[in-house]
């Protein structure tokens, strides 16, 4: 019953989409995206070295190393958007993987400090020296090489992601008591980082940091060349991104998305699916995470806040859902809104969000990347508003209303 | 020149004494008549009592001790005072009228006098106006037992209880011979036992070897902390008996130490239990709100917390505009709190949630932009600082059960009030219209229109309702924790869990889910600390809820899913 209704209403759906997701594929193909990427990344490396100081075309340390913290919010948002935009799964706590990736990076300069911490101690970092602790916890074991750390950088929030997802997908935990959990991950994980004694700094984090594989952190060329590692590590994430979801892996995955209990019927096993989708997502969060950490210098259970992972949804949802470049375009754009915001009008920022969420949920539900093509053409405007509301519903807890929908 | 600048210091120094003397003589006049004026309309004791007042400069110190007896036995509250001030040697009289005073040397190096009688402060004087009242080390002896006396014979008995336990604690002789005096008299049975168990715990630690066995076994019963103490000091004194005597004794300590360990348990347990249960109320409140919109009418209303900040803030505002009512304060809160949260939560029905229906992901973050928007409205009017909310009268205070159990009072009336919400919302559920219709709408919303139900109407009305009891809940919460903006994120996470643990949909699930989950928590922070006991629970639910995805009463029948 419910099968028939919905093989009814998606076509329904399909069919006057159809020349508008050509011109989003067109705006968002891989080589236009990858290239603007790094043409703009070029731009700024060369106005910061070329022009001199005080020069209109001169770009500072400060606007690079924002750049570069932009950067790594578009690289966490194309990894929300991964999973929710293309899997269905709302998560709520991809902040987790995030800050994980930035604690295994953390971890790495904590120990490159060596014996120029405050205390002095050659084995130690600092916030241990200060906590009694007198030998490293066996966790940390291995954090003061490259290779152990870019592992970790991957296997931390790729195991987390394997644990919390093979449970919950296999289990069928699915809509909003997915997000909710995700949420409560996230949560607990914040109050566990919190306690002095897990040896992660606590309250603090880990910061202090003084150099990089050997370069000084507070160099601008430094800065300069994190900006650049990012701006690369997000191209690639895109281009694996956009492989993904032009895969016949990823097609599964957006069929999952659709109508999960029909893939399921046609012979597939969405858990495995979804399970593989939100691990590639939670590593390319801590990718984003491990950049993140050496451009702001500190990392502390703060990331891990419900908010943040909030934030991160808001973005995908702004930008534009569904499209991997409309991910890149809702991160860069709300924090940079939110940078000058909180420089401006402090008071406003919450307000401004907030309104954002609301704002767009209800009259954008494609986000900017939906607008853009209304924008260039005109024609299928009046289908495309009423249909929206179809396609954004694909739990089986709405089925009855989209039952009701597409009989009225 | 010198000499005129001499001059001119000496006039203003004499100036000055002048002034100052003559500022004191009118208080003395000032005072006496005050003495008067305060002595006349008093009953014959007050009379009493000023009269054996006066004799106190010109007593001698062999007439003192009989002076000091009578005194207290006026029993009047300023003879406590009195005598302490008497034992320190601040007790003085004025040498113009005689009038005793509790003296202190101020930064001026002028004495700082209050009346010891009607307690007022009067002009500080030189040393030259005043006296000592005399003392020696013998009379100091009897005003400490007599001291002790007046406490243990105290009008108010928990005065008394106080004096006792204070002797319990720190046992003197005076104390002890005070109260073996005093045993008999007594008329309340408490303060009695007390004392009798204070007696019993001096015969344990100083007695022979059958009274410190007849000592034991009397107090096997008492679970006063002092008691405990006494008996492992006495049994590290037996540690290696060396006769049969401080064997019996050893091993009779022993079993009673066992038997207060087992009872001092027990209570702990109820202890536990009790925290568990108040902090399962808490939840319960917080999350029964989300139950009716989430379990209901299927919404995710995340901005569920701000609904109880508000209803936090309302309390707040209310104490602020009728300072005078504390005392009413919250329940004057409860219906407006209900009224403001329950409006609020009608606009956001109306204005937002409304378009979002069948699309729950959306709702959640539609809502979660209200909570954003709510929380600074309330930054921005308020200031991001806590407020501060008083707690009335009745609120505070416990229930002394026995000496290691009490219920506190605002706990014990956060239970009762959270169980009477929830039974309160159960019958609106199944026995009113509103309810039938409630219920009707989140079973099948197309036959309940079909039968000319409202729908739109009934789910405005159930989200206000839901909301409207999380405002009362952040009544409960301004009691308990700091009102501020961030108030309801804090209980948020916990919410939901509670409403999915319990099964969403159902009441009885959400009150089971919200006391075990309370208990569960209290039970295990004494073990791994609040923190740990946090993150514990909330994976062990997230492990639960993989398991079983309803929840621990999953809906049955055709409105499930």
């Amino acid at each position: 019953m419910n099968i028939s209704n919905n093989a009814k209403h998606s076509t329904s759906v399909t069919q006057p989409i159809r020349p508008l997701i050509q011109k989003l594929a067109q705006l968002g193909s891989l080589r236009v995206v990858i290239g603007f990427l790094l043409i703009s990344a070029f731009y700024v490396t060369f106005c910061n070295i070329a022009f001199a100081e005080g020069s209109f075309f001169h770009v500072s340390d400060y606007t690079v190393s924002l750049f570069g913290k932009y950067l790594c919010y578009a690289l966490l948002a194309l990894a929300v958007d991964l999973v929710w935009g293309y899997c269905g799964i709302l998560s709520l706590g991809h902040g987790a993987f995030f800050a994980l990736g930035g604690y295994a990076m953390g971890m790495y300069l904590m120990r490159q400090i060596g014996d120029r911490g405050v205390y002095g101690n050659p084995d130690l970092p600092d916030f241990m020296v200060f906590l009694n602790f007198t030998e490293l916890p066996w966790y940390w074991a291995g954090s003061d090489s490259v290779i152990w750390m870019i592992a970790m950088v991957f296997i931390g929030p790729g195991l987390l992601a394997y644990v919390f997802g093979s449970l919950a997908f296999r289990s069928r935990v699915s809509g909003v008591y997915l997000s909710i959990m995700t949420q409560a991950v996230t949560y607990a994980l914040m109050l566990a980082f919190f306690r002095n004694e897990m040896g992660f700094g606590g309250n603090n984090g880990l910061t202090d940091f003084k150099e990089i594989l050997g370069f000084s952190l507070q160099e601008p060329s430094t800065k300069l060349g994190l900006f650049v590692a990012t701006a690369i590590a997000l191209a690639i994430g895109y281009a694996i991104s956009d492989y993904i979801v032009k895969s016949k892996m990823g097609r599964v995955v957006t069929a999952i998305r659709d109508a999960e209990s029909r893939v399921r019927f046609v012979g597939f096993k969405p858990e495995h699916y979804k399970l593989w989708i939100y691990i590639v997502s939670a590593m390319l969060a801590g990718v984003a995470g491990a950049l993140y950490v050496p451009q702001v210098g500190i990392i502390n259970p703060g990331e891990f806040s419900p908010l943040n992972s909030i934030e991160m949804v808001v973005w995908v949802a702004i930008g534009g859902r569904g499209t991997l470049y409309g991910a890149l375009i809702g991160a860069v754009v709300v924090s940079y809104a939110k940078t000058r915001f909180t420089a401006i009008m402090p008071e406003a920022w919450l307000f401004a969000l907030g309104g954002l969420f609301v704002l767009v949920t209800l009259y954008l539900p494609k986000g900017i990347a939906g607008l853009l093509p209304h924008l260039l053409s005109n024609k299928d405007n009046e289908d495309d508003s009423s249909n929206s509301k179809g396609t954004d519903s694909k739990n089986n807890r709405s089925t009855d209303i989209q039952k009701t929908e597409v009989q009225s | 020149m010198l000499r005129i600048f001499l001059l001119l210091i000496c006039c203003f120094l004499a100036g000055q004494s002048v002034a100052s003397e003559v500022t004191a003589k009118v208080n003395d006049n000032e005072v006496v008549s005050a003495e008067v004026t305060i002595a006349e309309p008093q009953s014959n004791e007050q009379a009493q009592l000023i009269a054996l007042f006066k004799k106190l400069p010109t007593t001698k110190l062999s007439k003192m001790p009989l002076l000091i007896e009578q005194l207290s036995q006026t029993k009047a509250p300023q003879i406590k005072k009195t005598f302490n001030s008497l034992m320190n040697g601040d007790l003085y009289y004025l040498k113009s009228n005689k009038q005793i005073v509790h003296a202190q040397l101020n930064a001026d190096n002028k004495y700082a006098l209050t009346d010891v009688l009607t307690n007022t402060k009067l002009e500080a004087v030189a040393k030259s106006k005043i006296r000592k009242v005399k003392t020696n080390n013998r009379l100091r002896g009897k005003i400490r037992s007599l001291l002790a006396q007046l406490d243990l014979t105290f009008s108010d008995k928990t005065v008394r209880i106080e004096a006792v336990k204070q002797i319990l604690d720190k046992p003197n002789d005076i104390g002890i011979e005070t109260i073996k005096k005093l045993i008999n008299s007594e008329q309340d049975d408490d303060v009695r036992e007390l004392m009798s168990v204070t007696l019993l715990v001096q015969q344990l630690l100083e007695g022979e070897h059958t009274e410190k066995l007849a000592a034991v076994k009397q107090l096997k019963t008492s679970l006063e902390p002092s008691v405990l103490n006494a008996m492992a000091t006495e049994l590290s004194k037996v540690e290696k008996p060396a006769s049969p005597e401080d064997k019996a004794l050893k091993v009779a300590l022993e079993k009673a130490m066992a038997d207060i360990d087992g009872r001092k348990g027990l209570f702990e347990f109820a202890e536990n239990l009790f925290f568990g249960i108040s902090l399962g109320s808490v939840l319960l409140l917080a999350a029964i709100g989300l139950a009716i919109t989430f379990g209901v009418m299927g919404v995710i209303n995340m901005a569920h917390g701000e609904m109880m900040m508000l209803g936090a803030y309302t309390t707040y505002v209310i104490q602020q505009a009728f300072p005078q009512l504390i005392e009413y304060s919250l329940l004057m809160a409860i219906p407006a709190a209900f009224l403001v949260s329950g409006l609020v939560g009608v606009a956001i029905e109306r204005g937002v949630i409304r378009h979002l229906k069948g699309r729950p992901l959306e709702t959640l973050l539609a809502t979660f932009g209200i909570s954003l928007i709510l929380q600074q409205l309330v930054r921005t009017i308020f200031s991001p600082l806590n407020r501060q909310v008083l707690a009335p009268e009745w609120m505070s205070g416990s229930w002394q059960i026995n000496p290691i159990f009490s219920l506190t009072f605002n706990r014990l009336y956060i239970i009762i009030f959270s169980l009477m919400v929830f039974v309160a919302l159960l019958m609106i559920l199944k026995k009113t219209s509103l309810g039938l219709h409630v219920r009707a709408v989140s079973q099948n919303r197309d036959m309940a229109r079909a039968l000319s139900i409202k729908s739109d109407w009934v789910d405005a009305i159930t989200f206000g309702l839901g909301s409207g009891i999380a405002g009362i809940a952040g009544v409960v919460l301004s009691q308990l924790t700091n009102v501020g903006p961030n108030l309801g994120q804090a209980y948020i996470i916990d919410s939901f869990l509670v409403v999915v643990f319990g099964g969403v949909g159902n009441l009885w699930g959400t009150l089971v889910a919200a006391m075990s989950l309370g208990a569960f928590n209290k039970f295990l922070e004494p073990v791994t600390g609040s923190v740990l006991a946090n993150i514990i629970v909330l994976v062990g639910l997230v492990l639960f809820i993989q398991k079983k995805p309803k929840g621990l009463f999953p809906q049955k029948g055709r409105s499930a899913d």
